[in-house]
């Protein structure tokens, strides 16, 4: 069993600032100006570019589901247009799934983080790493003209014919806007994969690389295979608008439901771009933070790969409403179980981690507690929507909503944020306010579930998603989701006060404030712009027998008496 | 380390590769593009060929020939490592994935829509689409 010398109580890393002044050769410090930044080839400053872009898209996306959210709190007008509403939920999607979710975790924080633990200088191709990012600059753009030109209410999803159909300027940019965002997406996923393949350390063969890195690799597979699928499925579309050549029409011998199965094809995949990377986020937090070796390390590396490969083949489930026919509709409702195996795989593996383990409740942690609370609600009525028959009446209502909000904000954001919390101190080199960290947790969660449980209810009532008026019954749900997503939007005001803060006044962060093992803990906070002076020697990255904590340090050391110890067992790979 | 050459050293990783990579001998690139075009000839013979419902099977298994003759030898994956060959494969999958069950999906409910109102669908084809293949596959001629 592993144990671990942990601080006494009321010690928190990095508190007092110890030595006065950090290292002065870190990557934020080697060069000056804004151009040093906008050509950089450094991936740690393309990934802080990325988390700035992501947080702001995030604000923005924000802000348009708090005017949806205000303007359902009463049945009727509260205070905007139908039309305008329309455009507000299909611009929060739109922001939210392809400018905030899919670029969250790959493109900011594996950016940062992945060639680190490898012991890297940077990824494979710095080049078409920093291009990726000023593609999903020029899509971000496109989305923002898409508002200039009169916008779009076609719903995130582009369903044609009313895609191709209707007269509003923003359309065409805003296809235009997401083709491009793919490409971006591709060219990120393809880095990794080559950085994965070619650049680990010596020692570092697949079954010892950190569990984050095997999700990122499975995301990646994904990102590569379908995202050309999305851009051609939205390239036709622009097409049919442009020129009506009859592919989704009817009349003209097309098929409407041919563009739900492109669409889809991509679409679902998407989902797990989206939750993959944030499991391997909490297989790492839930290790590190509760000082225990990961349980079943391999089984968690396979059933990201799993996943990767049942994704693709269960998008018609999202379709069984659809005209779809009776076979597929019973092939899909089939497959989409097997992915409850892989993902259960998962959530039991990180339960048995935490038995036993020495868990410290910060607040990456805690996020990471309610990433496996809130996925097991996501997963479990995702079972729900699965079975055919119980879809056809659930299809469409808000049931549908919650279930998705579970699984993509409870679950990939919730992810993303106990990542950032987590590399935080790395990336910027300071501690944020624990307190205010926890009470920041504290009302994201309750408000998440006081929002977005409540919608269950009003789904499995009859409530149809994308209405902007309803029925009297419903108002009391409306109401209380309307609260809980003020509460919520609270609590992400107070996360975004004391990050902020704490890039000025907080102390300064030890090179391992939380007692991780794996490389990127082995460089100072924040790393130099090489990373490493020498490649490091790679150990066990979840062997924390090794790490103690040091009081001169304020933070945790790995011991490299011990090291020799333990890794004459498990081998150092040297 | 001089601030200098700051921004450029992340980008050298590749300097250590040769140059120029595998060769092919001149004469399999000439017989590899003979062979291309040979087969697009083909393509456009056999759309005047009414071969019914394997029409469609023959131009895409044509292209699929095609596509591999280019990977293989115009983009060398002939002498590349067996793992890129199984991407290359890996890839051809997914899209006889994608295809093939939109396509048998397709198949299977087209039918449906006819049996449900096959007036509605016969003025419109005969208004909008009289050569449309959905028409022909159901079996709905439109008269000329």
């Amino acid at each position: 069993m592993t144990t671990i010398d942990t601080p006494r109580a009321g010690d928190i890393a990095g508190n007092p600032p110890v030595g006065g002044t950090g290292p002065v050769d870190n990557y934020l410090t080697w060069t000056k100006g804004a151009l040093s930044w906008i050509f950089t080839l450094d991936h740690k400053r393309i990934g802080v570019m990325y988390l700035t872009g992501v947080l702001v898209s995030f604000l923005v996306g924000g802000l348009f589901a708090l005017i949806v959210r205000t303007e359902l709190i009463a049945p009727g007008k509260t205070f905007i247009e139908p039309e305008t509403y329309n455009m507000f939920f299909t611009l929060h999607g739109a922001v939210m799934v392809f400018l905030v979710i899919i670029p969250s975790i790959p493109a900011s924080l594996g950016n940062f983080v992945l060639p680190v633990m490898l012991g890297a200088k940077d990824v494979a191709f710095p080049r078409l790493n920093l291009f990726s990012f000023h593609l999903w600059m020029i899509g971000a753009l496109f989305t923002v003209l898409a508002l200039l030109l009169g916008g779009f209410d076609t719903g995130w999803t582009f369903y044609t014919p009313y895609s191709t159909k209707t007269d509003m300027g923003g359309v065409v940019p805003v296809l235009f806007g997401v083709f491009i965002l793919g490409f971006s997406s591709i060219f990120t996923g393809l880095n990794f994969i080559v950085t994965v393949h070619k650049m680990r350390p010596p020692g570092m063969t697949w079954f010892r690389m950190p569990l984050f890195l095997w999700a990122i690799y499975a995301t990646a597979l994904i990102q590569i295979l379908a995202t050309p699928v999305l851009a051609i499925t939205l390239m036709l579309v622009g097409l049919e608008r442009a020129f009506q050549i009859g592919i989704f029409d009817a009349a003209m011998g097309g098929d409407p439901v041919l563009f739900q199965h492109f669409f889809w094809f991509y679409s679902h995949p998407a989902v797990y771009i989206m939750i993959l990377p944030a499991m391997g986020i909490i297989s790492d937090l839930i290790a590190v933070h509760s000082h225990r070796h990961i349980f079943g390390y391999s089984f968690i590396a396979y059933s990201s790969v799993a996943i990767a490969i049942f994704s693709f083949l269960v998008w018609g489930h999202h379709m069984f409403t659809s005209g779809q026919s009776a076979l597929l509709n019973t092939i899909f409702s089939a497959i989409t179980f097997s992915v409850a195996v892989p993902s259960a795989i998962k959530v039991f593996n990180w339960l048995a981690t935490l038995y036993k383990g020495s868990i410290a409740l910060n607040t990456p942690m805690l996020y990471a507690l309610g990433f496996i609370f809130l996925f097991t609600i996501g997963g479990l009525t995702g079972i729900y929507l699965g079975t055919l028959n119980v879809d056809v009446h659930l299809h469409d209502t808000y049931f549908v909503v919650a279930h998705f909000h579970y699984v993509m904000m409870g679950s990939a954001l919730i992810g993303f944020i106990g990542g950032l919390h987590h590399w935080w101190p790395k990336m910027f080199g300071r501690m944020y306010n624990e307190t205010a960290g926890r009470i920041g947790f504290v009302l994201v969660f309750i408000g998440f579930n006081v929002t977005f449980f409540t919608q269950f209810m009003l789904g499995s009532q009859g409530m149809p998603r994308r209405y902007y008026d309803y029925k009297p019954e419903f108002e009391i749900y409306h109401l209380i989701s309307t609260i809980g997503s003020y509460i919520m939007a609270a609590g992400f005001f107070l996360t975004a006060i004391y990050l902020l803060h704490s890039l000025f006044r907080g102390a300064r962060a030890p090179a391992n404030p939380w007692g991780g093992r794996s490389l990127e803990w082995q460089c100072t906070s924040p790393p130099p712009h090489d990373n490493f002076k020498v490649t490091p020697s790679v150990g066990d990255c979840y062997d924390f027998s090794v790490v103690r904590w040091s009081e001169e340090e304020h933070g945790y050391v790995i011991d490299r008496s011990k090291e020799t110890d333990s890794s004459s067992g498990e081998g150092s790979g040297h | 380390m001089s601030a200098s050459h700051a921004s450029d050293d992340h980008a050298n990783h590749g300097d250590d590769q040769p140059l120029v990579g595998h060769l092919v001998p001149m004469s399999v690139l000439v017989w590899t593009a003979i062979a291309l075009l040979f087969l697009t000839v083909v393509t456009v013979a056999a759309r005047y060929v009414d071969l019914g419902q394997f029409n469609v099977p023959l131009a895409l298994g044509i292209a699929v020939l095609k596509a591999t003759l280019v990977a293989l030898f115009f983009m060398h994956l002939r002498w590349d490592k067996p793992f890129n060959q199984l991407v290359f494969i890996a890839c051809i999958a997914f899209v006889v994935l994608l295809i093939a069950l939109t396509v048998l999906d397709t198949g299977q409910y087209a039918p449906t829509i006819y049996d449900g109102n096959p007036a509605t669908v016969q003025t419109t084809l005969d208004e909008f689409a009289p050569e449309a293949p959905i028409a022909q596959k159901t079996g709905i001629t439109s008269p000329d």
